[in-house]
């Protein structure tokens, strides 16, 4: 059916087709950190890039979840910082303890986003204070847990994830296992939001929750399920980082907010109703790129809070902008 | 000077970007009179009262108001001039007073404080010019009114501020019978004050009613223009343009009426009182009555979303309890909301995705398309084809439809699950004629093949035009039924509670 017969209705502009610019975004800031730096270029440069992201790129696609559903998930760095703290405490340098560890690692954050999702759903409990009670919370355990410094190491099976790279692969001669992970994850994230029946019901209930209980959704149950992926992906961020950067007390806190930031740069709708984990992981990619270009500009880590403040605010500022100018 | 049109507006012209919206509309409204301004959704009214408060600039065109040629630029500019709108929605404060909203930026001073009193006080008087006194109390809190009172809030707005000309756009969409004749009496009041008034509607009833002239636009050009009131089907086959021939459909015949599909005896909650009722597959039943009567709280007690606490509920001879709209949608039971922008519409997900969600939501989480053998992409295209929806690829966002192809959409959803029984509030609600009478044939295919359909509605004529049998409601319980050769008038009594309860 053609456009011209829909007068009062608004019609797609032609040409180009639609390209999420989040993906413009991480091109030209690579180029430019390239042309800064054209050591980036080598695979040692960009594939240390890609490894240094991943635990922060899983994350926003988990994230991704809760926002889309319609809320804020502010307990996934407590649980990154838990997931750290809690396998150094557990392993005490027994190489063979990674094989439950991780495991078990996933079950609490199973039952952390279990947690979040009931208080949300059944107490009405707003998510952005749930999540932010739950995150005081869990830093406090993890604090208790180490006694105040954290004592044992990740052995390195625990470490394999984050750490180690597989060398000699042709062309791109090295490969972090960081990397395997990211796309591994990327996949199944993808998967879930935008192939199955459980991401369309998502979609609804960020868009409309009373009118998706009124269709027959079960709209807890997906609430629920969402803070329970978010939860999960944590634990697995928590075991890339751990893996990458090793044990420190506060090692998970300001991801919360990063994820967030990245899943609104890639164009996620922070009310709930639209969003695409390709694009929020692109999001992580570009945040990173920003933090790395400022490295290299000299700038240090205050000036690399003002920044994401300042990007938070302008990505949502734009989006609401955008959304007005198109009408509705 | 009296021969000069209050507002005269001349070849008005205005495109935007992907349309053109307006070609060459001329139209005028003079002291003392109502002037009808007809067309379905999208043929430009809205854009042309735009273009008259200073909201829009035109391309070309002139608008003159008492004979002088005016340039707005901003809606202040045509406030001052003298042009009050009063749109759909409400521009009140809803945590201000009445007095604090009429006086919104114009707030008397005394003593460099504002003067409370005063502003009460002329509140007050403005509001008696049109004998609502008793009913809206000048220091209530615009939230606390009804719809009705905060529409005459506008309307004593219009009139304090002095308003010569004064807009008002389908004013009765939210409004119940008895509230519409407040508001038809208020229109009489001004216009024997002098006013000149612009009255939008698509509703036949109301132009018989109040109008002097009647102009109708369609595809933004004026298609027919009248300095009488003509037939009704006259400007019904002027805003559509061509003739609607059986507008209502056929009502069922005996032998189309099957079995009892739903039945409730004794049925009630907080809302609802002592509620007996079949359901027939192959029947329309509507369901008529004041606002609050009960109509809607009886539809979401069938669908489980507002259950009952007392009585039976019968689903094919088995008795069953919804205590939620999934149960109620596993039963076989399907609704349509009223409100479809709060209730129904998935605005920023694609007209497809809007259609399958129920399906989806019934089958396997993790599954995709195709895991059950209601979530089928090329069955649901097939079904929005079927019912028509003009969409330009139905992946488009369901924002950018129309009213009455989103509605189609809806229905959609729920045909794809084949319910029993299918629950249809306010169907036509804010959608143009054309797609109203889709609706209703819709509704009366969906009865040829067995479904029992329950239509809520505020619209008499609907409800006579569409039903096969009538139910009024009246403070929770079931006042009356009638066959569909009732008169509105029976209705309404019965609704009011005015005689006994009718056979």
């Amino acid at each position: 059916m053609s456009a011209q017969s829909l007068p009062q209705t608004e019609t797609p502009k032609r040409g180009l087709p639609k390209i999420n610019p989040v993906y413009v975004l991480v091109v030209a800031l690579i180029l430019a950190i390239v042309v800064m730096n054209p050591a980036f270029g080598e695979p040692t440069g960009y594939m240390n890039f890609l490894k240094r992201v991943t635990a922060l790129a899983i994350l926003s696609g988990g994230a991704l979840y809760v926002i889309v559903s319609g809320g804020f998930d502010l307990s996934v760095g407590s649980i990154m910082t838990l997931t750290v703290i809690g396998s150094s405490m557990l392993a005490s340098n027994d190489p063979n303890s990674t094989y439950w560890i991780i495991p078990l690692m996933l079950g609490i954050g199973a039952v952390v986003g279990l947690i979040n999702g009931l208080v949300v759903s059944y107490l009405k409990v707003p998510s952005l204070i749930a999540t932010l009670g739950m995150m005081i919370t869990l830093n406090g355990v993890a604090f208790m847990w180490s006694g105040g410094a954290p004592r044992g190491y990740l052995p390195d099976t625990f470490r394999f994830f984050g750490r180690y790279n597989i060398t000699d692969v042709p062309v791109i001669t090295l490969l972090p296992v960081a990397v395997i992970c990211l796309v591994v994850f990327g996949v199944i994230l993808w998967w879930g939001m935008h192939r199955t029946n459980f991401g369309r019901m998502l979609h609804a209930v960020g868009d409309n929750p009373q009118a998706a209980r009124l269709a027959g959704v079960p709209v807890e149950r997906v609430r629920i399920s969402a803070f329970v992926v978010s939860a999960l992906t944590a634990v697995l961020a928590g075991v890339i980082l751990g893996g990458r950067a090793g044990v420190s007390v506060n090692i998970g806190s300001g991801f919360e907010l990063q994820a967030i930031t990245a899943a609104v740069i890639g164009g996620a709708q922070l009310l709930g109703g639209r969003g695409s984990v390709p694009a929020a992981i692109a999001g992580a990619l570009a945040l990173e790129a920003i933090f790395t270009l400022l490295n290299l500009l000299g700038l240090a880590q205050p000036v690399r809070l003002v920044v994401q403040g300042l990007i938070l605010i302008g990505a949502v500022a734009l989006a609401t902008y955008q959304r007005k100018r198109s009408g509705r | 000077m009296s021969d000069v049109p209050t507002i005269e507006m001349r070849g008005i012209t205005k495109s935007f970007p992907a349309v053109k919206a307006l070609r060459g509309v001329s139209f005028t409204c003079s002291k003392g009179e109502v002037h009808a301004l007809c067309g379905e959704n999208g043929a430009g009214k809205s854009t042309l009262i735009k273009i008259l408060s200073g909201v829009y600039r035109p391309d070309s065109g002139e608008v003159l108001i008492d004979g002088v040629e005016q340039h707005f630029r901003h809606p202040q500019e045509a406030l001052l001039a003298g042009i009050s709108v009063i749109y759909q929605e409400f521009s009140l404060l809803p945590e201000r007073t009445v007095a604090q909203n009429l006086f919104l930026g114009r707030e008397p001073m005394k003593n460099g404080l504002i003067d409370n009193r005063a502003m009460v006080a002329e509140t007050r008087r403005v509001l008696g010019l049109f004998g609502v006194r008793h009913r809206i109390e000048p220091e209530t809190l615009v939230a606390d009114l009804d719809v009705a009172s905060q529409q005459m809030v506008e309307i004593a707005k219009a009139i304090s501020l002095n308003a010569k000309v004064i807009v008002m756009d389908e004013p009765t969409a939210a409004l119940n019978e008895a509230e519409c004749e407040v508001l038809f009496s208020l229109v009489d009041q001004l216009r024997a004050a002098g006013t000149a008034i612009v009255y939008i509607t698509h509703r036949m009833r109301e132009v018989t009613r109040l109008a002097n002239r009647v102009t109708v636009i369609r595809d933004g050009e004026v298609t027919a223009s009248f300095d009488h009131v003509p037939a009704p089907d006259v400007i019904v086959r002027a805003m559509v343009g061509r003739d609607i021939s059986e507008y209502y459909p056929e009502p069922a015949t005996p032998g189309e009426i099957g079995s009892v599909v739903l039945s409730v005896s004794g049925g009630g909650n907080a809302a609802l009182r002592d509620i007996n009722l079949e359901l027939r597959s192959g029947e329309i039943v509507g369901f008529a009555g004041l606002q609050g009567a009960g109509r809607t709280p009886l539809a979401m007690a069938l669908f489980g979303a507002a259950p009952f606490t007392s009585g039976t509920m019968m689903l094919d001879g088995e008795e069953v309890r919804l205590t939620s709209p999934r149960d109620a949608i596993r039963a076989g039971i399907g609704m349509l909301p009223g409100d479809r922008k709060a209730q129904a519409l998935f605005l920023m997900q694609s007209v497809r995705d809007n259609g399958m969600l129920t399906a989806r939501s019934f089958a396997s989480a993790v599954g995709g398309d195709g895991a059950n053998r209601f979530t089928d992409i090329a069955g649901m295209n097939a079904l929005l084809d079927q019912m028509k929806v003009r969409a330009p690829s139905y992946d488009q966002e369901m924002r950018f439809l129309s009213g009455g192809n989103q509605q189609k959409a809806i229905v959609a959803r729920w045909l794809a699950l084949r319910p029993k029984v299918l629950i249809f509030i306010e169907p036509t609600r804010g959608i143009d004629v054309d797609a109203k009478a889709s609706i209703y044939h819709l509704m009366r295919d969906l009865a040829r093949a067995g479904t029992a359909v329950m239509m809520v509605s505020s619209d008499l004529p609907e409800i006579l035009g569409a039903s096969d049998r009538v139910i009024v409601m009246r403070e929770g319980r079931i006042a009356g039924e009638f066959g569909r050769s009732a008169s509105e008038a029976e209705l309404m009594l019965a609704a009011t509670g005015e005689t006994g309860v009718a056979a």
